[in-house]
């Protein structure tokens, strides 16, 4: 399909049918069949004068990002469709080649926006396996705090955009309230909203400020009753049920097919949670229970992210008295910057901190893939390592990035308004599915 | 989950499914050459590792000296493969040395239908062609761009900033 | 009380003010959130920071109603002809607040993928610097702007050299009190 307008990104399109018959059917039946092969009567050539292709975005009123999804209608019936994503592509995977490892997660923490400190933690957790270090307990205990309150604010965001794109928009409006709260909490730990730089190999960037107890506690009174009134707003109202029970439906199968995880497959029937299944940090100490739904849609996947965070609150409960006192960052002289004030009293220490600021510390060579649970699914950093300072590749598997392939399935023989809760329900966040 | 049970200690490398096997900071690897490439995932698929959660692909011009075991002869591109297996709650790795001169390696859309996105960002970024692939255009950069840019030899692309100490554009 | 007891029932004043202020006081921003900017935007429309207090609540998602573009996250090789597409969308008259490092320079991204600085593509009429930039700094450059457009600077220079006034913010200032 060729066309004048520089804004047409080619091969990369949704092509009309008579020209991709057999292998628009190969796609789509195949991943979920399996079929490698086409089958006979494939091949027949089918008129196009009644369907319509039209393109939904890259800029567009759903708060999802830059994703853009071409459909092919026929009235309101969606027949095929294709998400042509790349309007984010930010070139993170290049720019980490010549960043050290410490400035890693400054970079990373970028990719997924909403839920920073999963992508600091993953890239952490590599760098950490490489250097084989053995981080101290207090330093992974913040760090599962900061992570569940950060899978909190991360899902509450999520209600409030899921609730704007099908309508709800009282629900943007006060569903920001929580997350300020958070965001707050984060001011006052990190420095920073957002993109917080906090999790780095070798522990954490700083210990916890005095009085972030009660802080937290001070969240958790608050939060139970605020999700009530989400509960009472949304669970039982009809316009709601209406537009996302059965809108968008899943089945294990395909789930697995297609490498999807988090709320998506948790919604089809299957309890796979990395804190569960392939423990990180010290989630086998902690209690909760993973939320799955039964029919796969998408009322499913809201029920579950908003039980998520109650589960969240529950952990975070836990680590409140779990807390241990000690270092918040792993006390290797060559990984860690030594204390302010030793620069003042040793030269040593002076020496290592130019070091690992400018140089950086060396990691040995190797290879590793290291995942976590982060709210949209299996967040994973493939990290190869040549002895030097400075990561020789990393590749983070981003969850939205896998998940949107489930995007045509969900879409076929749905209305187009169905495509927009879809797409919310999905959850896909560009910065990384693009990096 | 990262401990394989009954494998033979490192320093001898075992065979699975007549490829070879190493440890990686205690995680399995199992090195394969292209051409053994697509039945090994098949074998693997059948053994239960029957959801692929990550393929990427990695330039070694850099670094054409890494450590790998006796056996396994080094290429300018890797392409990796992450599989799990949801039932026994294990992970492997698959990497599958492709040779620069001639970049082609068998897609495993069929068996894994999530590598269709996966294999065309690899394609984008290095260049590698997957053959079988149903659809493999470019994903991420533009329809027209010229280049891969995650090979070594691709420039990063910065443009020089006024501030001393910058370093150089490249 | 009511229309009885008024006087002096004329208001006078020059049809310029009235203008401006009629822009200045329901300037429409176009959804144009890209990367993490966009989540403070969005804050900064929400309850906590409330940008309706402006009459900017209304984020219009069609260019020919919005008055304002907020380039918030930053642009990549793909995007920029569509930024430019709707930028030429819009009618006059029109502006252009580059929010975020990404936005206005390159930001942390100085690669082969990113736009190094949107003023590459559209003009653009305030820079707002940060990381994301909280959500008082942006609303201190939607206030700068306001300004702008109060004493009639922009307009003028637009129409004089096509360019955007390219003010830079360069404090986080809370304009106004934030409610609790």
């Amino acid at each position: 399909m060729s066309s004048s307008t520089e804004l047409s990104e080619g091969a990369q399109e949704l092509q009309p049918k008579s020209r991709t018959a057999g292998l628009e059917y190969l796609r789509e039946a195949g991943s979920v069949l399996r079929i490698p092969h086409l089958p006979e009567d494939v091949d027949e050539v089918r008129t196009d004068d009644d369907t319509m292709i039209v393109n939904m975005g890259p800029q567009h009123p759903s708060t999802h990002g830059v994703l853009r999804v071409m459909m092919e209608l026929q009235g309101e019936t969606v027949l095929r469709s294709k998400p042509v994503i790349g309007y984010l592509h930010t070139g993170m995977e290049k720019t980490g080649e010549d960043l050290t490892y410490l400035q890693g997660p400054t970079n990373v923490t970028r990719m997924d926006y909403v839920a920073p400190l999963f992508n600091e933690l993953v890239f952490s957790l590599a760098t950490e396996k490489l250097l084989d270090v053995e981080i101290p307990p207090r330093a992974t205990w913040i760090r599962m705090l900061m992570c569940e309150l950060n899978r909190m604010s991360s899902q509450f965001l999520w209600m409030a955009t899921n609730g704007m794109d099908l309508g709800a928009v009282s629900m943007m409006i006060y569903g920001f309230r929580e997350r300020e709260g958070i965001l707050d909490f984060f001011e006052k730990v990190t420095g920073l909203r957002m993109n917080h730089n906090y999790i780095r190999p070798g522990g954490v960037a700083v210990d916890l400020p005095d009085g972030w107890r009660d802080d937290v506690l001070r969240l958790l009174d608050i939060f139970p009753e605020r999700l009530d009134e989400y509960d009472t707003l949304l669970t039982g109202q009809p316009i709601w049920q209406e537009r996302t029970q059965g809108v968008g439906i899943l089945t294990t199968e395909e789930c697995l097919a297609l490498g999807i995880t988090g709320p998506l497959l948790r919604s089809t029937g299957l309890p796979w949670d990395l804190r569960k299944d392939d423990p990180y940090l010290y989630y086998d100490q902690v209690d909760f229970d993973v939320i799955v739904g039964s029919y796969g849609d998408s009322f499913d996947r809201y029920a579950i992210r908003l039980n998520e965070i109650r589960e969240s609150m529950k952990i975070v409960r836990q680590i409140l008295d779990k807390m241990p006192s000690g270092d918040y960052r792993v006390q290797d002289k060559k990984v860690t910057p030594p204390p302010r004030h030793r620069i003042d009293e040793s030269m040593e220490a002076l020496i290592h901190h130019f070091k690992i600021f400018t140089e950086g510390f060396r990691v040995p060579e190797g290879e590793v893939y290291v995942a976590v649970e982060s709210p949209r699914g299996e967040l994973g950093c493939y990290m190869v390592s040549d002895g030097s300072a400075k990561p020789y590749r990393f590749h983070i598997r981003g969850p939205s990035f896998v998940n949107l392939q489930a995007l045509p399935h969900m879409l076929r023989g749905g209305m187009v308004a169905d495509a927009v809760a879809s797409i919310s329900s999905i959850d896909p966040i560009m910065g990384e599915v693009d990096r | 989950m990262d401990e394989p049970d009954g494998l033979p200690p490192e320093d001898e490398p075992a065979l699975i499914h007549g490829a070879i096997s190493s440890l990686s900071r205690g995680q399995l690897v199992v090195h394969s050459a292209r051409d053994d490439y697509l039945d090994l995932v098949g074998s693997l698929y059948d053994d239960g590792y029957r959801v692929c959660m990550d393929l990427t692909g990695v330039d070694y011009l850099m670094h054409m000296e890494r450590q790998l075991p006796p056996g396994v002869r080094a290429e300018r591109f890797e392409v990796v493969v992450n599989l799990l297996s949801t039932e026994a709650r294990r992970r492997i790795r698959v990497r599958a040395q492709v040779p620069g001169a001639d970049l082609t390696i068998p897609s495993i859309f069929h068996l894994h239908p999530t590598t269709e996105a996966m294999e065309r960002e690899t394609y984008d970024m290095f260049g590698i062609v997957f053959t079988g692939h149903p659809d493999l255009s470019r994903i991420l950069m533009p329809d027209d761009w010229e280049g891969h840019p995650l090979r070594k030899d691709f420039g990063v692309g910065r443009i020089p900033v006024q501030f001393k100490g910058a370093p150089p554009a490249r | 009380m009511g229309l009885e007891d008024l006087n002096h029932n004329f208001l006078t004043g020059s049809i310029e003010d009235l203008v401006k202020w009629a822009r200045r006081n329901s300037m429409w921003p176009a959804t144009f959130g890209l990367a993490c900017c966009a989540i403070e935007m969005m804050a900064t429309g929400a309850a906590h920071f409330d940008l309706a207090r402006f009459g900017m609540e209304v984020f219009r998602a069609s260019p020919r109603q919005a008055d304002l573009m907020i380039v918030a996250g930053r642009v990549s090789q793909k995007m920029a002809p569509v930024l430019r597409q709707v930028y030429d969308q819009m009618m006059e008259p029109k502006w252009v607040i580059s929010m975020g490092v990404c936005a206005s320079s390159g930001g942390m991204f100085n690669n082969y993928a990113i736009v190094q600085g949107v003023d590459q593509v559209v003009p653009v009429d305030v820079y707002s610097p940060g990381c994301p930039p909280g959500p008082e700094t942006l609303m201190h450059s939607i206030l700068t702007l306001h300004e702008l457009v109060r004493t009639g600077e922009i307009t003028k220079r637009r129409a004089e050299t096509g360019a955007g006034a390219g003010v830079h913010v360069t404090e986080r200032r809370v304009a106004v009190a934030t409610p609790h």
